[in-house]
């Protein structure tokens, strides 16, 4: 069996590494070797050098084309896998990365393994872990035979490799197929990256609900937030409202977390918010209703108007720290 | 203009959802099921379009059990012209790719202009399946809309990634998903539940799309391992009498959480 793991990187508008390379090149390097793919369209030496920072021990470059949409790199993808023949296939499971992953296992007629939370291999192949119904069940799948075309969770994955002395760089000249593609007319870079951590794989995070009643009491949790170092996110409901930007809605349909500590602000705790929590190693609510289902899965619940504890908590954390 | 949505049967996720330790699949007997709300709201799309353009017609399609119907009926009644529903025994646990070679054969026999699906299901979230079904058709893809826009040769809109925000088109022919920030689907309408048992409802086979399920045709993915976590435990619950605030701050200090 080959001992190659394709791993696809994902590049910012401005053309850098994303933040999700690192674990991904760890990941493939628990199970094989990690061979990097990054596909760029302008400047190479930054990606290159990232990935093999990162820890990557072959790497495949090949030109882009951001004005179609997943077209080239599912070009590339077929091409990287024609000269690698790997194992496994690690693609982001980020809304790009989906994309690629769904055209490039048909391409291919490979099996999708997707939002995989862990990665494994036995004498058979490799397996993919996943952590199903918001946490409820963890499931483990394979491939019947062949590669298998895994989507990982960002942030899921938190360990490092270090780097390897002499990783080979090859260029991938790639034919376009002329698959039909979906012309992508302007792009904006989503909003600055700010001095808080990521939500996907933030060690605290702090979420606020419809109970902070509008976009100028949601600074307070931006403000617990800060205090802890932690990232900031949100319920579905507060979204709604406009109180803050929809990355940051924490749930079924929004990112899945599981930090070390995360706090729960005027935020009810309904089922599909559970959904994407609940598997947080400690959690704590702020909640006026003592009914909250919040409170059924807390390690410390406090019924409380947020607009007291919160702003209590922060100067008795600042007080502490002077 | 032919307009076909995607939707699929899903657990209620208001309900308690199971895995079936044996099998990996859901089990239908643990909680109800019901249209996924992210596929209420494509069918939305799609009327909303119809409403303004009489001439064009939106059949929902479903590849899903016997125990799918009334999720294709409540489109019906929301208002969709026809409903499509792929059921066969040997369908039972399909993976991604067979799924989306069921989906795609089956759009070819129905024939369309615009495709619209969720973009990721609340049971599977695997958000692959649109742009599966893209590749298999050879036609373009434009997923996660936040923002739509059908014209007559075009379909355009906002996609929202991760890192960037984009505005995309593409020429019709094509597959397009859509994310929550659309709007809700419509009630469906006591007289538009009544409509819905008059309405075209065609069922078809694996045989009828001329595939089968044979596991050794192609590889498939498979559940290997189920195992349900411990259901988590609640823990204090303190009623704030003005010091909650500290101890909020004392219980992070404590637990070495800042
Ligand atoms: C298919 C589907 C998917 C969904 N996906 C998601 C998802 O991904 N994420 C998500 O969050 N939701 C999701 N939802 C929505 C979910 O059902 C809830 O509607 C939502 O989570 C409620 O948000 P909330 O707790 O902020 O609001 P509410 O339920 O309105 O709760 C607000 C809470 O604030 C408390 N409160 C009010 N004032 C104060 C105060 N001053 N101090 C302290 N507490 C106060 C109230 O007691 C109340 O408990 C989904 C729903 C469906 C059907
Ligand atoms: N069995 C199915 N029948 C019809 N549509 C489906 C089915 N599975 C997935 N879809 C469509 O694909 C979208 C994304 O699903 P998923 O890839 O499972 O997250 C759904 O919202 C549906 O529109």
């Amino acid at each position: 069996m080959t001992d190659s793991i394709l791993v696809l990187l994902e590049t910012t508008p401005a053309g850098a590494l994303a933040n999700s390379a690192a674990g991904m090149i760890s990941a493939a390097r628990t199970i094989g070797t990690a061979v990097a793919l990054v596909v760029v369209d302008g400047e190479r030496t930054a990606v290159v050098d990232g990935a093999v920072a990162a820890g990557a021990e072959r790497v495949l470059v090949a030109a882009g084309d951001p004005t179609a949409l997943t077209g080239p790199v599912v070009d590339v993808l077929d091409a990287a896998f024609e000269r690698v023949s790997p194992a496994a296939v690690l693609i982001p499971h980020t809304v790009d990365g989906r994309d690629a992953a769904g055209r490039f296992a048909v391409r291919r007629r490979l099996p999708l393994a997707m939002d995989a939370v862990g990665i494994e291999r036995d004498e058979k192949g490799v397996l993919a872990r996943h952590s199903v119904f918001g946490g409820a069940f963890d499931v483990t799948s394979a491939s019947t035979f062949g590669a298998l075309v895994v989507t990982v969770r960002p942030g899921a994955f938190d360990a490092r490799a270090a780097a390897v002395p002499q990783v080979p760089v090859e260029t991938l000249d790639v034919a376009a197929s002329g698959a039909p593609a979906a012309t992508v007319d302007q792009i904006e870079p989503a909003d600055a990256p700010s001095a808080r951590p990521e939500l996907r794989s933030a060690a605290a995070v702090v979420s606020g609900g419809r109970g902070l009643g509008s976009a100028e009491g949601f600074a307070l949790v931006e403000q617990l937030a800060d205090a802890l170092g932690a990232a900031v996110g949100a319920s579905r409901a507060a979204v709604d409202a406009g109180y803050v930007a929809a990355a940051a809605q924490v749930g079924q349909t929004g990112v899945s977390v599981s930090p070390r500590l995360y706090v729960a602000l005027g935020i009810s705790g309904a089922i599909q918010h559970r959904a994407g929590m609940q598997t947080a190693q400690t959690i704590i609510a702020v909640n006026t209703d003592p009914e909250a289902p919040i409170f059924a899965i807390a390690d410390l619940g406090i019924v409380g108007d947020v607009f007291a504890v919160v702003p209590q908590a922060i100067a008795a954390l600042e007080a502490r720290r002077s | 203009m032919k307009i076909v949505v995607l939707v699929k049967d899903v657990p209620d996720t208001w309900g308690e959802r199971s895995l079936d330790p044996e099998t990996g699949l859901t089990r239908r007997g643990d909680s109800d099921h019901v249209l996924d709300e992210i596929n209420e709201r494509a069918v939305e799309a799609a009327l909303t379009h119809a409403d303004a353009h009489p001439d064009a017609e939106v059949v929902v399609l479903s590849m899903a059990p016997d125990a799918g119907v009334p999720t294709l009926r409540k489109a019906l009644a929301m208002g969709a012209h026809a409903a499509v529903h792929v059921v066969d025994d040997a369908l039972r646990g399909a993976d991604l790719s067979l799924t989306a070679e069921v989906l795609a054969a089956a759009l070819r026999r129905i024939g369309f202009d615009l495709v619209v699906a969720g973009n990721l299901s609340t049971d599977g979230a695997g958000g692959a399946l649109p742009a599966m079904l893209a590749e298999h058709l050879r036609v373009p893809h434009a997923t996660s809309l936040s923002k739509l826009e059908i014209g007559d040769g075009e379909v355009s809109g906002t996609r929202a990634t991760e890192s960037a925000t984009a505005r995309v088109s593409a020429p019709l022919p094509a597959v397009i998903s859509v994310t929550e920030a659309l709007p809700d689907g419509r009630f469906p309408t006591f007289k538009g539940i009544l409509a819905a048992k008059k309405k075209p409802y065609e069922t078809l086979t694996l045989a009828d799309l001329g595939l089968d399920a044979d596991p050794a045709r192609a590889p498939w993915s498979i559940m290997t391992a189920v195992a349900a976590r411990p259901p988590r435990a609640a823990g204090t619950v303190i009623v704030d009498e003005g010091d909650a605030g500290e101890r909020l701050a004392a219980f992070l200090v404590e637990n070495r959480l800042v």
